[in-house]
């Protein structure tokens, strides 16, 4: 037995922390608890309003027992399917736009001056939230579902560019070689040696793009970007809970429904 | 593997015939349904207004530059808002969370007919829905202003949360809950000396990412009145300041950019 452990017999066993460094622990957990401190001095919560709120809040929580469908079916059927139509429109046109700018932001593929723009444009698209770009495409093309579908193709190049980039950087460089080996132009390199590879995860992340889709077109309404956010804010604005219920009811259905096919999906795939 | 018979030369082919047909039928549909969604989508637009798009487009942009810098001033109080509802928020998520991930994870839920099933739908309920729609709602229910941020953020962000975190403890090293179990200990004692050592990399990892998202989140929250820098955002779109609105867009890409950065050097130095 060596001197260190000798000494450490018979002491009580303590749990490492998680943060080593007993300094940068201490600054972590001081730091912490001065935000805290400052940020709840600095939040006004007006607890009387509040408190009003509760029995409406309780009376929301009810009326997801007996959501109303009926009164304003037409509204949540037309909003809904322009919430649908959008969604594959744009899911189509965005995923279509995201291969090319996929290949060009992989450095293995692309030469440096394409990579560089390929890559500002992803990065663009990521940065700009949804709701900020349906603003200003309403304010620029009109209130109706083309300005959502505009909002949500360009959001989907970014997160589709980037992940397809990042998995052609990762490829398996052996099979792209040995197309190349056979004397195949540029084209053929790419869509024999490259597309294969890459093709599940694609075809995955794009049915999962379709779920987010999907949810983002819910707000887009709120902006005057079609689909059914406009009618759902309208619900909230006269309190009619439970025609809200039944739209939010009919959103987590169909995000559900969403989420099992892309999980068959890409268990198929893959 | 099918192969085509031309002048008595096999030709390898990548598909049968019958397959063939199959994918171009699946094809035809695909490209039927987008026709059709392109078509309501084209009704329901006013072409005049998207040929003039380029004017105006231009005439917004000779409007929004230069932003008005001055008005940074009284940008200070509505970032610290915006950053106060991210924080809080993801707080109160992770306080959720973590009892939710239990309930849900295969290896820790105590009925997997009962709990399990609720558990899961907390989870995917709170997922499917906007920040900005639990934000209407709370805000139908106690009134407009930070606060309504915070709770919209909290509900929404579980879902998320506890969807990683029950994925990480079902990832567990069973051997270790089992060497816990072999000194005696009670169910308890195991979760916090046999589980949670092993989830705390990945609760960490994820509360930080999540915190990145609600920055980006919270920004626009302020839009539906539920406080931060999107109130000052929607209050200069209502008056048509441009450079304000210019100018409020540059904070937030700053922002985003800035909780991006530091999430992405924390769950560097997490794993």
């Amino acid at each position: 037995m060596s001197a260190a452990l000798q000494a450490k017999v018979g002491q009580q066993w303590k749990r490492p922390p998680f943060v080593r460094n007993a300094t940068l622990r201490w600054t972590l957990i001081g730091g912490f608890v001065a935000y805290l401190i400052a940020a709840y001095f600095t939040i006004e919560v007006n607890w009387s309003r509040v408190y009003e709120g509760l029995d409406r809040g309780a009376r929301f929580v009810l009326a997801f027992t007996s959501p109303d469908f009926v009164s304003r079916w037409t509204d949540i059927r037309d909003g809904m399917i322009e919430s649908i139509i959008m969604t594959v429109a744009a899911s189509v046109v965005g995923i279509l736009i995201s291969i090319p700018i996929g290949l060009g932001a992989a450095r293995n593929v692309a030469p440096l001056p394409i990579y560089m723009i390929c890559r500002g444009i992803v990065a663009v698209s990521r940065a700009l939230q949804e709701i900020i770009v349906a603003i200003l495409l309403v304010a620029i093309f009109g209130f109706g579902p083309l300005a959502g579908f505009l909002t949500l193709s360009f959001a989907t190049i970014g997160f589709l560019s980037k992940l397809l980039a990042e998995d052609i950087e990762s490829m398996d460089k052996v099979q792209a070689e040995a197309i190349r080996a056979t004397g195949a132009r540029w084209s053929q390199w790419i869509i024999y040696g490259v597309l294969p590879q890459v093709m599940p995860r694609l075809i995955g992340l794009s049915i999962y793009r379709l779920d987010i889709n999907f949810r983002e077109s819910a707000i887009l309404g709120l902006v005057g970007a079609g689909g059914i956010g406009a009618t759902l804010n309208t619900a909230f604005d006269r309190y009619e809970y439970d025609t809200a219920a039944a739209i939010l009811i009919i959103i987590i259905v169909i995000v559900m429904i969403l989420e099992y096919i892309s999980g068959i999906v890409r268990a198929r795939v893959q | 593997m099918p192969i085509l018979q031309k002048d008595s030369t096999a030709i390898w082919r990548k598909r049968t015939t019958g397959q063939a047909l199959a994918l171009w039928a699946v094809w035809l549909l695909g490209v039927a349904i987008f026709m059709y969604c392109w078509q309501v989508i084209s009704n329901a637009t006013t072409w005049f207004f998207v040929w003039d798009a380029p004017r105006i487009a231009t005439d917004i942009w000779t409007r929004a530059t230069p932003p008005k810098w001055e008005y940074i001033t009284q940008l200070g109080r509505p970032i610290w808002d915006t950053l106060n509802i991210a924080t809080l928020g993801t707080l109160i998520a992770l306080v959720l969370a973590v009892p939710v991930a239990f309930l849900a994870a295969h290896n820790t839920t105590p009925s997997k007919m009962f709990i399990r099933p609720i558990a899961l739908l907390i989870i995917v309920s709170t997922r499917s829905i906007n920040s900005l729609i639990w934000a209407l709602l709370i805000i139908a229910i106690i009134g407009p202003g930070v606060f309504a941020g915070v709770i919209a953020i909290a509900i929404r962000s579980i879902g998320f949360c506890a969807k990683l975190i029950y994925e990480a403890i079902e990832e567990i090293d069973e051997t270790q809950v089992e060497a816990i179990t072999a000194t005696g200990a009670s169910r308890w004692q195991v979760m916090a000396y046999g589980i949670v050592p092993q989830i705390m990399p990945a609760f960490a990892g994820v509360a930080v990412f999540r915190w990145d998202i609600n920055i980006r989140e919270s920004t626009v929250l302020g839009l539906v009145g539920a406080g931060g820098i999107g109130l000052q955002l929607s209050a200069s779109l209502n008056v048509l300041a441009w450079p304000q609105v210019s100018l409020i867009l540059l904070v937030i890409l700053v922002a985003v950019v800035l909780s991006e950065w530091v999430s992405a050097k924390v769950r560097g130095a997490i794993i």
